[in-house]
């Protein structure tokens, strides 16, 4: 027998027009949808997906491993959303895309690559398959201490905590916090995945258990604020935990530190460098959080930050969204999101791109190594740029 | 796998063509009310010899090609009606040359209007070319191809006019270059002062061959834009009155538009006049001249104008976002026009058949003309909203188009980028000895009948 497949916003996946708005920023200086860039075909825009999420809904193309790939090659940066002309559907054009990989979820017909990655976070609570009690290792010498009432939880997230990337942008943030005097405790062991993917890739089962997991494991411990390091975390704990009972007061790592470079808690030493910023989309588009990170750099005495062509709003994704960061859908040819942001990075004279996500500094960093621009362009976090700074008025650093 | 899939993957690479389902499926249709029809293959190249290898395949095989921009023309010209090769050109999408001297570009086949309108913006902002209306995505040799306008347009004609060579595909594989080109480097004349054979390709729908590469015109880029808005209930009074504002012989664009809804535009008619300057003071004294141009009609009460504060951003922008939306006015997500050239001395008739039509078939109108060549002519916009999940109303849209279409013939209009049915329409009244030279044009380039068949089918 067929299956039928039903998404909660059907009723209006024809209003599609497929003017292609979408695959452009705002000034349409190249395309801005990742997939659309990577794989060339109209099927992977946004107006692509509406058309044949609407011909499969009609039964007009099967449920097939190229559908799904055409669906889970979205990296859900949600530039579609902003670009679409369309103002009274545009807002679900995201909601669409992941109710369909839902369907496909619940069809049992979804690429092996996002198949293993929910079993191996319903099994380890991570996507890497790592044991929990080595979740909070990467804390080490920060001077992080559990959360047992602090002001504020800081939530790490999968890839802070596992990937060695992440685990130094999460030791540079951890450590700045601690020595600027802000009250924080980390869940170390206790802390699991809260879901943000999960969601995006579709199933909801697994999200819903993670995301009550979770929120009952902050409220027992009394947890009332949470500074997360992950733009992910914060968008999945900000839109998604209130409607399961889950409110906190949410803050980016970015917004603190800023604050606490303005009330003069953290000391900034001249460090003369060119650096260009890279909006994670769940931090920009998602939260719209683009003046903390560029405040932070600008105060620092020496950088000179300079934009990106496309940034802010019109940012073009690393291509690490959307559960691309483990599933790799998007691949890594020429086109790739990655590839095509470094090379836009590089034309702007900059010796640094500076990243707020533990995600995009990955998929940046392997950029940086397939593009050839090692030694020419390093990719660091906010506060490991903050850490060199200070490093510099010690002396122990050289640039 | 078929010999011809294998043949394909050689030449483009495996991410370079397509059979899959859903790509046929995409590339059946168009977004206008005409009926699918399914590819077999869709080719995206990324340079001029894979085009030619494509085209010397197709050949060999007798395979149909039906080469694409964004599709967006939707009258169904990028509809494979026989089967076949769906070329999607989009990859070809580099921007070769700038002369800013000469004030030209040559971009490749598959360039869009909005990546040249932002590289132009920031590499040579004192230039401008004549972007359309159409979304960003719509690309500039389709657009020339089909004898595109925008907003250039009412200054310098058709955007096909600004035209300053081409390199062709031939349907035979053979690859040449057209106009000046074809004697050096520089990409300054599409024909002149030799025959101009860029006629062999433009107007002709990709029949004749395949644009890879293609010089247009660029203009200067004032530093000022500006916008007046001119409304009249007198439908009688304006062609004397676009008359009179092309007698001034500096305007940017000129549109007339009207719509029965939001309901404040209901029953009059809006003329939008664009103009241009360096500074403040060149923009009063044009300001000055549009109004002193249309004072005799504000003094017989026969008209006036309308503050243009809370939608001039809306007005001014370049393409209009405002015109995708009207697809979803019946919360349907679909449009298509009849869009006629016609002499200015007709709007008035072609106005009252535009309501005589949304009321027979009982369909919601939007029409909008655009001047061409300082008034010579117009495209006079005839354009009906559908709801894509109401098949009733797309066939009440497409039978309205017929009749609009049949409507311009009979007033001596030209079908703009007319759809098949409409092309056998034109060709059935076209004078014989034209329809000839039509003929003998098609089968010499394309004597195996391969390119975009269906279209421009002259027996």
């Amino acid at each position: 027998m067929d299956y039928v497949h039903n998404i909660e916003h059907q009723d209006i996946v024809h209003r599609c027009f497929r003017c292609g708005y979408c695959k452009f920023p705002e000034d349409y200086v190249d395309f801005n949808c990742p997939s659309y860039k990577a794989f060339g075909w109209d099927t992977y825009s946004p107006g692509g997906r509406m058309w044949l999420i609407r011909a499969w809904l009609n039964d007009e193309i099967k449920t097939s491993p190229h559908f799904a790939e055409i669906l889970y090659s979205c990296v859900a940066c949600d530039n579609c959303k902003n670009q679409c002309v369309f103002p009274k559907f545009k807002d679900f054009l995201p909601e669409i895309f992941q109710e369909t990989k839902s369907e496909l979820v619940n069809e049992g017909r979804i690429p092996p690559e996002v198949r293993d990655y929910f079993k191996a976070v319903a099994t380890n609570g991570n996507p890497y398959k790592l044991p929990q009690s080595e979740r909070g290792k990467w804390a080490g010498e920060t001077g992080l201490t559990k959360y047992s009432g602090q002001e504020y939880l800081f939530y790490v997230g999968c890839v802070g905590s596992y990937d060695e990337v992440g685990q130094k942008m999460a030791r540079s943030v951890g450590s700045l916090l601690v020595k600027a005097g802000v009250s924080l405790g980390i869940m170390g062991s206790e802390e699991t995945c809260d879901g943000n993917e999960v969601k995006i890739l579709g199933e909801m089962g697994l999200f819903t258990q993670l995301a009550n997991d979770n929120i009952k494991k902050f409220k027992a411990k009394g947890v009332k604020k949470i500074i997360t390091l992950d733009p992910h975390a914060l968008n999945i704990f900000k839109k998604d935990y209130p409607k399961l009972g889950g409110n906190f007061n949410v803050l980016h790592y970015t917004e603190i530190l800023a604050g606490l470079i303005k009330a003069k808690k953290i000391a900034l030493s001249n460090y003369p460098v060119k650096v260009t910023y890279h909006d994670p989309c769940y931090l920009g588009r998602h939260n719209q959080v683009y003046g903390p990170p560029r405040e932070i750099l600008k105060a620092i005495p020496g950088v000179e930050l300079v934009e990106m062509r496309r940034n802010s709003l019109n940012a073009f994704c690393c291509g690490g969204g959307g559960g691309n960061f483990f599933t790799d859908i998007l691949g890594t040819g020429e086109d790739s999101a990655g590839r095509v942001r470094v090379r836009e990075a590089f034309e702007t004279g900059a010796n640094i791109i500076a990243v707020a996500c533990p995600s995009c500094a990955k998929m940046l960093i392997d950029a940086v190594k397939m593009e050839e621009l090692d030694g020419k362009l390093d990719v660091l976090g906010i506060a490991e740029i903050i850490e060199r700074a200070q490093k510099i008025k010690k002396g122990t650093v050289n640039g | 796998m078929s010999e011809i899939l294998k043949s394909l993957i050689d030449i483009v690479g495996e991410r370079g063509v397509s059979n899959a389902p859903e790509e046929l499926w995409f590339y059946s249709r168009d977004p206008g009310v005409l009926t699918p029809h399914l590819p077999d293959y869709v080719v995206a190249p990324k340079t001029t010899e894979e085009v030619q290898k494509i085209v010397l395949l197709a050949n060999r095989e007798k395979i149909p090609i039906v080469p694409m921009g964004n599709g967006m023309s939707l009258t169904g010209l990028v509809i494979p009606l026989k089967g076949g090769i769906v070329m999607d050109m989009k990859r070809m999408n580099k921007i070769l040359e700038v002369n800013q001297m000469a004030r030209y570009a040559v971009v490749e086949g598959g360039t869009s209007q909005g990546v040249l309108k932002a590289y132009l913006q920031d590499h040579y902002p004192q230039l401008r070319h004549s972007i359309p209306d159409a979304p960003p995505t719509t690309t500039i040799a389709a657009n020339m191809a089909l004898h595109g306008q925008g907003r250039l347009t009412q200054q310098y004609g058709f955007n096909s006019d600004m035209v300053t060579g081409m390199e062709i595909v031939l349907p035979t594989g053979d690859i040449c270059k057209i106009g000046s080109p074809s004697l050096g480097p520089y990409w300054f004349s599409k024909g002149p002062t030799l025959p101009d054979l860029s006629g062999l390709f433009l107007g002709w729908l990709g029949t004749t061959g395949i644009i890879t590469k293609i010089g247009l015109r660029l203009y200067p880029n004032k530093k000022i834009r500006d916008v007046e808005l001119f409304v009249t209930d007198r439908v009688d009074l304006i062609p004397d009155m676009l008359y009179k504002l092309t007698h001034l012989e500096m305007l940017e664009d000129i549109n007339v538009w009207f719509q029965p809804k939001p309901l404040m535009f209901l029953g009059n008619f809006h003329i939008t006049i664009y103009f241009t300057g360096d500074d403040e003071e060149e923009i009063a004294f044009k300001r000055k001249l549009i109004w002193d141009a249309l004072q005799e009609y504000m003094d017989s009460k026969n008209g006036g104008f309308m503050s243009v504060q809370y939608m001039k951003g809306m007005l001014l922008e370049m393409p209009q976002r405002a015109i995708a939306d009207f697809a979803d006015v019946p919360k349907g997500g679909g449009f298509e026009y009849s869009g006629p050239i016609t002499i200015i001395e007709h709007f008035p008739q072609y106005a009252a058949k535009v309501v005589e039509l949304a009321k027979k078939y009982d369909v919601l109108y939007a029409s909008s003309a655009r001047l061409i060549s300082g008034g010579h002519c117009m495209m006079f916009s005839i354009s009906f909203a559908f709801n894509r999940n109401d098949p009733a109303m797309m066939t009440r849209v497409k039978h309205a188009l017929d009749e609009a279409t049949a409507f311009a013939l009979e007033m001596g209009g030209i079908p703009w980028k007319p759809n098949f049915m409409e092309q056998k329409m034109t060709m059935k009244k076209m004078e014989p000895n034209a329809l000839k030279i039509l003929q003998m044009i098609k089968k010499n380039l394309d004597p195996q009948g391969i390119m975009n068949p269906g279209n421009w089918e002259v027996n």
